[in-house]
């Protein structure tokens, strides 16, 4: 290196300060003269420096023992309470703290107090030099002649062929992470089973719900009938299906056609899974009638079927048909009428399908 | 070799007893080259420095807590009743992951607190990374050699983030259980491929049963081992590279000064090792980070209100956030050709982070290209002195940090009892606008700390006395700076605009038209440094500048 271009030929250094050329410019007047310390001079300084380090590293074998007898005294026993926890754990913080602190603050200290603090200049030595750059440059042109790729196009075509091929069994090898998504997007737990229609039930008891229990601006968190009972994808299966279920003033409502039927006496069920990215939507403002998703704030009308009124959805809710059966408890008449939750590429397809 | 130094006296007996060990090592294995070359290297010392020695420690940390963690840490989704000493979720079904996590809070001596000193240092990991990069962009420490060093930082920075997600949806809570879904949904908007991709993921519908051991070999194997790789490069850089300095008397392109390696900086940096230690100790210790306990185990149902990620992911979320789903009547998730385009879900995910690291990638080679600046540099620049760049990194840190408020879009609401809706409309207009005015500003205030910069060191600092002269009037004095702290304002390089040059056909293309409008963007408005001429011209009418009349002598 040495010189500010690297040894390149065409010095953009001059052309980036140019017409400044000519101006003098202040000399660097050099590494400050060095300044002495306290404990440089007066020796009775540095030994108090040294005891000072001395005591930090005595602090640190104090934090140690804490350390030590938190960990070994405070007994967590069987039924330890959370404030025993919590006291243990700010020991051993305050342990390991004054063991760490101890030692780290007590070498800086050292390091600034009593080592010494000539700060030196030394060069700067070329990341490569130019004989260095001549001689590799060669080398590779030697190698590239030798292979005789440039000659054989033959060789080099095929072999860029193969190797881009190559990688693909190493994707493949991945295909069975997972099953292939086919319509399990579309269908949650609410269809009927073998013509029977499923109950709404509490979430998480499963205790049905009578629609005489829901009164005006209540709100329930649903799921389906049987979904406790499941012994496998449980989760999975509520992750589609749990639904909020209110109870309005039936003027409020304003149901589009064909969908007069879906709700019961003002009683209405929505999906709670957002049609944004998929958070529930967890939170009823009685007064207003908006349903609001706490992760990003989409807001949903409940009197214009849960249309986006504010925030980063751009679906509607999907609504769950209800009804009530012969004692008098809440039921869903299908499954929902398109597929709950985030969209998805395929999802308008499915969405087709369930309707026709 | 030890046969020819039994027959030769050495020349240089060690005296002391670590003098002597190391003979013996070096005997047997010969490093001695290596101590020569490193032992007393010389390495300059600024605070700023520092941010990168606590991401390097607070990994160190990461891994030896980490470790620990994984010794009781079981990554399975199986269904479990929870039976350890936490009374409020006895025989809650669970899975054996959130089962786990809570053993080790609660059942495991010390294991709360390791949970603890591993969330906090994860926190603190990426949170040194991204300001060592702030540092090392507003000093221009990126520019030529250490170009590639910049790129592995910012791969380090994304490797940083992925690690600290990975670990965050571990414990299967609540909590990070919505973090995994919010991420699905991310997917699930990704065209062609994202229902797909969400499959393979979480082995089938979510949640499935396979993420959480996915993410844990991710996190515990992939990850690590690739930050690792790159903190080898980094360093492998740093020493073939040398460190930056910053200006000032004495330095320059071709010296590093500081001090040398052993002992001083050798003693600061591995003290500075247990400091940040015993720092993360301490907030381990006494505040309480991810209570798992609190949130319960996962379940899709519940949530609650004024969750947040972990700070990093704040922007992303805050995007989504930001983003509305209809416009009047348009709504950004549409049909085309059958398929679903979900854009309001699709762009805030994609477009800001991806913009963000586009431009973190290539700005070295951009400002590069536009200043045709192909010289080596090892002096930093002192931000004010390079306007532009400073007005450029303060604008995009703007944009980022809007998008991280709209994350607590809620908890500004709350806090500050203003309406939800609001804070979100004026996060939008910040979005947009914000980046501008930070940019207008930045640069007004740089380019006045630079003629400050030039006032001090042509007329003295200010001494706060205030002297009566015989006519009456009143003067503050004005001391002149000594010629090291003067340097210090006046040795930099103000690069002017560099106009079109013609290539070799001796033809000025349009890139290069393009070009030369960008250097006059860049350096258009400038303060050029004080010269000894001016110096010397306000020494002639000494009382006028005294009288503290502002003569301005600016090429601007």
């Amino acid at each position: 290196m040495g010189n500010h271009s690297d040894g390149s030929p065409n010095h953009s250094g001059t052309v980036a300060t140019a017409g400044q050329n000519e101006v003098e410019k202040f000399q660097d007047p050099g590494i400050p003269p060095h300044r002495l310390r306290l404990a440089d001079t007066d020796p009775k300084a540095a030994k108090r420096a040294e005891r000072q380090v001395a005591v930090l590293f005595g602090a640190s074998v104090v934090g140690t023992v804490i350390f030590l007898v938190a960990y070994f005294a405070i007994d967590l026993g069987d039924d330890s309470s959370i404030a025993t926890i919590r006291l243990q754990n700010a020991l051993l913080g305050v342990g390991t703290a004054f063991a760490m602190l101890g030692i780290g603050t007590g070498i800086v200290h050292w390091a600034k107090a009593l080592m010494p603090d000539h700060e030196v200049s030394e060069e700067r030595h070329a990341i490569r030099t130019e004989d260095d750059r001549q001689a590799a440059v060669r080398i590779v042109d030697d190698i590239v002649e030798e292979t005789g790729i440039k000659r054989r196009p033959l060789i080099r075509n095929t072999l860029l062929g193969a190797v881009a091929l190559a990688p693909l069994p190493a994707l493949a090898v991945f295909g069975d992470l997972g099953p292939r998504p086919d319509d399990k997007l579309s269908h949650t737990m609410w269809a009927p089973q073998e013509g029977k229609l499923k109950r709404l039930t509490r979430d998480p008891d499963g205790t049905p719900i009578k629609a005489s229990d829901v009164t005006i601006g209540s709100a329930f968190h649903v799921i389906p009938e049987g979904l406790n009972e499941l012994h496998e994808g449980k989760l999975n299966e509520k992750a589609k299906a749990v639904v909020l279920l209110m109870r309005l003033d039936p003027a409020a409502l304003n149901p589009s056609a064909g969908r007069e039927n879906w709700g019961y006496n003002g009683i209405v069920a929505y999906s709670k899974i957002c049609t944004h990215v998929g958070c529930p939507v967890a939170l009823y403002e009685q007064q207003t009638h908006h349903l609001l998703c706490p992760c990003h704030q989409s807001t949903f009308d409940l009197t214009q079927e849960c249309k986006v009124i504010f925030g980063p959805a751009s679906r509607p809710l999907p609504q769950l048909p209800i009804a009530v059966d012969d004692e008098g408890y809440l039921v869903a008449t299908s499954d929902f009428n398109e597929p709950v939750g985030p969209s998805y590429w395929e999802r308008d397809e499915h969405e087709r399908s369930i309707k026709s | 070799m030890s046969a020819a130094s039994r027959a030769e006296a050495p020349a240089y007996v060690a005296t002391t007893k670590t003098g002597r060990f190391t003979d013996f090592v070096d005997e047997r294995v010969g490093g001695s080259g290596i101590l020569r070359e490193f032992g007393r290297k010389v390495f300059p010392d600024h605070w700023s420095f520092m941010f990168g020695e606590v991401a390097l420690y607070s990994f160190v940390i990461l891994l030896l807590s980490g470790t620990f963690l994984t010794f009781f840490f079981d990554p399975s989704m199986a269904e479990t009743h929870y039976a350890g000493s936490y009374t409020p979720l006895k025989n809650v079904e669970m899975s054996v992951a959130y089962s786990s996590s809570l053993d080790i809070s609660f059942d495991v001596r010390g294991g709360l607190f390791m949970r603890q000193v591993h969330h906090w240092a994860a926190l603190l990991f990426v949170a040194s990374v991204a300001v060592h990069m702030l540092r090392v962009f507003f000093t221009g420490a990126f520019r030529k050699p250490r170009e590639m060093n910049w790129v592995v930082g910012g791969v380090l920075l994304i490797l940083a983030m992925a690690a600290g997600f990975t670990g965050y949806s571990l414990p299967d809570d609540l909590l990070s259980g919505n973090g995994l879904r919010i991420i699905d949904g991310v997917i699930k908007s990704i065209p062609v491929i994202g229902t797909y991709t969400s499959f393979f993921l979480f082995g089938g519908e979510f949640p499935g049963t396979a993420i959480i051991s996915r993410l844990y070999t991710l996190h515990i194997l992939l990850v690590p081992a690739l930050i690792l790789l790159m903190i080898v490069l980094h360093l492998f850089m740093v020493v073939v590279h040398k460190h930056t300095q910053y200006p000032g008397p004495g330095r320059n392109d071709h010296n590093v000064v500081g001090y040398p390696l052993g002992p001083v900086y050798a003693a600061k940096a591995g003290g500075f090792f247990f400091i940040v230690f015993g720092v993360i100790a301490l907030m381990a210790g006494f505040f309480t980070i991810n209570p798992i306990w609190n949130y319960g185990p996962y379940d899709p149902s519940p949530v609650s209100a004024g969750t947040q990620p972990d700070w990093y992911i704040g922007f992303v979320d805050g995007a989504l956030r930001l983003m509305p789903g209809v416009i009047g009547n348009f709504h950004f998730e549409y049909i085309i050709f059958g398929h679903v385009l979900t854009l309001n879900v699709l762009l805030p995910a994609l477009v800001p982070a991806g913009i963000i690291f586009t431009v973190l990638f290539t700005y070295p080679w951009i400002e590069r290209w536009i200043t045709k600046d192909n010289r080596e540099h090892h002096v930093l620049d002192r931000p004010r002195n390079a306007p532009t760049r400073t007005a450029i990194g303060v604008a995009g840190f703007t944009w980022y940090c809007v998008m991280w408020a709209a994350a607590g879009s809620d908890l500004i609401a709350t806090h500050f009892h203003v309406a939800l809706n609001d804070v979100t409309y004026w996060l939008r207009a910040l979005f947009f606008v914000g980046p501008f005015i930070a940019f207008a500003v930045t640069k007004r205030v740089a380019l006045a700390l630079q003629r400050k910069d030039r006032e001090i060191a042509l007329h003295g600092r200010e001494t706060g006395r205030i002297v009566r002269l015989p006519h009456g009037e009143f003067i503050e004095v004005h001391a002149p700076l000594d010629e090291y702290k003067r340097f210090k304002l006046v040795g930099f390089e103000s690069l002017a605009p560099l106009p079109a040059q013609p290539n070799e056909h001796g033809v000025v293309d349009r890139k290069e038209k393009r070009r030369a409008k960008l250097s006059q963007w860049f350096f258009e408005d400038r303060v050029v440094p004080a010269t000894p001429a001016e110096l010397e011209a306000g020494h002639g009418h000494h009382e006028a500048v005294e009288a503290g009349e502002s003569q301005k002598t600016l090429s601007h």
